[in-house]
């Protein structure tokens, strides 16, 4: 039982990371229908700037821990929205309009392009971070053999992807903002006819899932606390299974897609070998995609007459 | 005609060319302020060319289109604009032959969204939206105003909160107006806006057509191929044949025109003709308007 607890915990912190770089896939296939197959670089961008950030935090001495974490997160998601306009800029508005899979081929290069960057620019060895966030609550302490562990860190990570989701999903459904986006996505042409300038729209959804990956990146990087210039493929690939998932272009489907890939991690590294682990996520996703193609929230495409 | 009227906007040698192809063929027209101008014509004619060339889709082969704003400013050049500036800066609004609405959304949503710039504007790229900050409440109470106002005047304030996509086919026709509407056009281009619609339908449109020239200052450029709609509504009809104007006159002079009838029914003696299908381009009662 309290096994069992513990892999709850760790699954459920593990799915908001995912949850959160899912939401930059959704956001971008929902908008303009591409797969940016970049954002996973961007999040592991986020997360070397996090790092850079902390030791900065260090050097000049902001030993308080939680203003030195607001300091970076901000910092992360600054840079990396720079980066994400930057990409969005560069690799796949000259080709809006062109063939569908020019982007995504755009994006897949873009992707290396960044992985080779950060390696070259910050060398290809694993880099560590000394723990920030120390200590935590002990659960379930009757078990003398066992005792259930509820970081602080852990909490921090479920409770900042809460906020962000609720925020996110706030300027998506209330905000001006967020009807323009909904209405781009539904049909580019008319939102341009009613004025909106689409392409603005569009580096805006880049800069918000770029932003939203900074976090996840900064998470990482507490949570392991090493990071590496190739984190972001597989990650990236996890996140994307997790949009996939809970249905691509759905907002609550990226965030429930995460969570499930992250409990499903955790409870086969759990209880079977922590070797399967990824054959096990994609292997729910294949099953999924048989009998639900679009996934857990997503809506079928009604070919209407 | 249209004496009393400004001008609003002036079409001068318009051309537009596919390869060897002649969709619009030195067209001009001016369409007034505070009037319905009606563009017919046969399938083919090149009346939905001239929407794509005002609304930026096509960049003319040749010609001008200004826009004079009604507050006298300078005059927009439309065939040098291009995607959303036409809708913000020049103000031109503009729906199509199938329906476009945003279906997902509400129907109140729908025409918030066409108020988009305005509420941006003032909510500082929904920062101070998020803040809840004054200036953009206000703007929000007065697009929320705007968008009632709409409503009630096409009959769906019940359906504030359907989905766009469940309304009735002629509630939609209408809703699509009244978002063109929301973004507060000087120039309003409805492509066929009674396509599909029934009887009773159209004579709804008619109305809320009337009553947008009546009470808004706004120029509306109409193409459309019910005839009720056209002769009882329109100040002025243009008809294209070929994507050259063969016709240019008030709907009494242009339901006896020799040359139209001869377009659209493709006889020199249309004497012969069953009187079914000549009924709706004879003057036949006189209509309502002029």
């Amino acid at each position: 039982m309290e096994y069992f607890l513990q892999q709850l915990i760790n699954g459920i912190s593990l799915g908001a990371i995912y949850g959160l770089i899912a939401l930059g896939y959704t956001m971008v296939y929902g908008i303009i229908g591409m797969i940016n197959f970049a954002h996973g670089e961007i999040y592991m961008i986020g997360a070397f700037v996090s790092l850079i950030g902390f030791l900065f935090m260090g050097i000049i001495g902001v030993t308080y821990v939680p203003l030195a974490l607001f300091i970076v997160l901000l910092m992360a998601m600054l840079f990396t929205a720079i980066y994400g306009w930057a990409i969005e800029r560069i690799a796949y508005r000259p080709l809006r309009g062109s063939v569908k899979l020019a982007p995504l081929i755009s994006a897949i290069g873009m992707s290396i392009v960044l992985q080779n960057y950060v390696q070259l620019a910050q060398g290809a060895r694993v880099k560590p971070l000394q723990p920030i966030i120390q200590g935590g609550f002990e659960l379930f302490t009757g078990n003398a053999d066992y005792h259930v562990r509820l970081s602080y860190l852990q909490i921090v990570i479920v409770l900042v992807t809460v906020v962000l989701m609720a925020g996110f999903t706030y300027v998506i459904t209330r905000t001006s903002l967020g009807r323009a986006q909904r209405a781009t996505e539904q049909d580019m042409t008319m939102a341009l006819l009613s004025g909106v300038n689409v392409d603005r729209i569009i580096s805006t959804t880049f800069v918000m899932g770029a932003a939203l990956a900074a976090v996840a990146g900064l998470m990482v990087t507490l949570y392991y606390g090493v990071i590496d210039f190739y984190i972001g493929f597989i990650a990236g690939m996890k996140a994307f299974t997790a949009a996939v998932l809970g249905g691509i272009g759905s907002l609550p489907g990226a965030m429930l897609g995460g969570l499930l890939i992250g409990l499903i991690e955790a409870f086969w590294s759990g209880y079977f070998t922590i070797g399967y682990k990824d054959v096990a996520t994609f292997s729910i996703l294949v099953l999924v995609l048989i009998f639900r193609p679009t996934g857990l929230l997503g809506k079928p495409e009604v070919e209407k007459v | 005609m249209a004496s009393d009227s400004l001008p609003l906007l002036a079409v001068e040698h318009l051309t537009m060319r596919f390869g060897g192809l002649f969709a619009v063929n030195d067209l001009s027209f001016t369409a007034y302020q505070k009037e319905i101008t009606a563009i017919i014509g046969p399938n083919g004619a090149g009346k939905t060319t001239v929407f794509n060339c005002l609304t930026g889709f096509y960049k003319p082969s040749v010609g001008r289109l200004s826009l004079t704003p009604p507050d006298d400013g300078a005059p927009h050049l439309l065939e040098r604009m291009d995607g959303f500036r036409i809708a913000k800066v020049a103000k031109v609004a503009r729906t199509f032959q199938n329906i476009r609405l945003f279906t997902g959304m509400s129907v109140l949503e729908n025409l918030m969204v066409a108020q988009h710039n305005k509420l941006m504007r003032a909510s500082v790229y929904s920062v101070a939206g998020l803040l809840g900050l004054r200036r953009f409440r206000n703007q929000e109470r007065q697009s929320l105003e705007i968008a009632k106002y709409w409503l009630d005047k096409i009959d769906l304030s019940d359906q504030a909160d359907w989905s766009a996509g469940n309304l009735p086919y002629g509630s939609q026709r209408r809703l699509e107006i009244a978002r063109a509407m929301c973004t507060e056009p000087v120039l309003l281009c409805l492509d066929e806006p009674a396509a599909g619609l029934n009887p009773r339908e159209s004579l709804q449109l008619n109305d809320l057509l009337l009553d947008i020239r009546r009470d808004q200052n706004i120029g509306i450029l109409l193409i459309e191929h019910d005839m009720s709609v056209v002769m009882n509504i329109s100040d002025h009809i243009i008809v294209l044949d070929h994507g050259a104007m063969i016709a240019d006159g008030t709907p009494v002079a242009i339901r006896s025109d020799p040359t139209v009838i001869r377009a659209y029914l493709g006889a020199a003696d249309d004497e012969d003709l069953p009187p079914e299908v000549t009924g709706d381009l004879r003057p036949a009662a006189t209509s309502g308007v002029r």
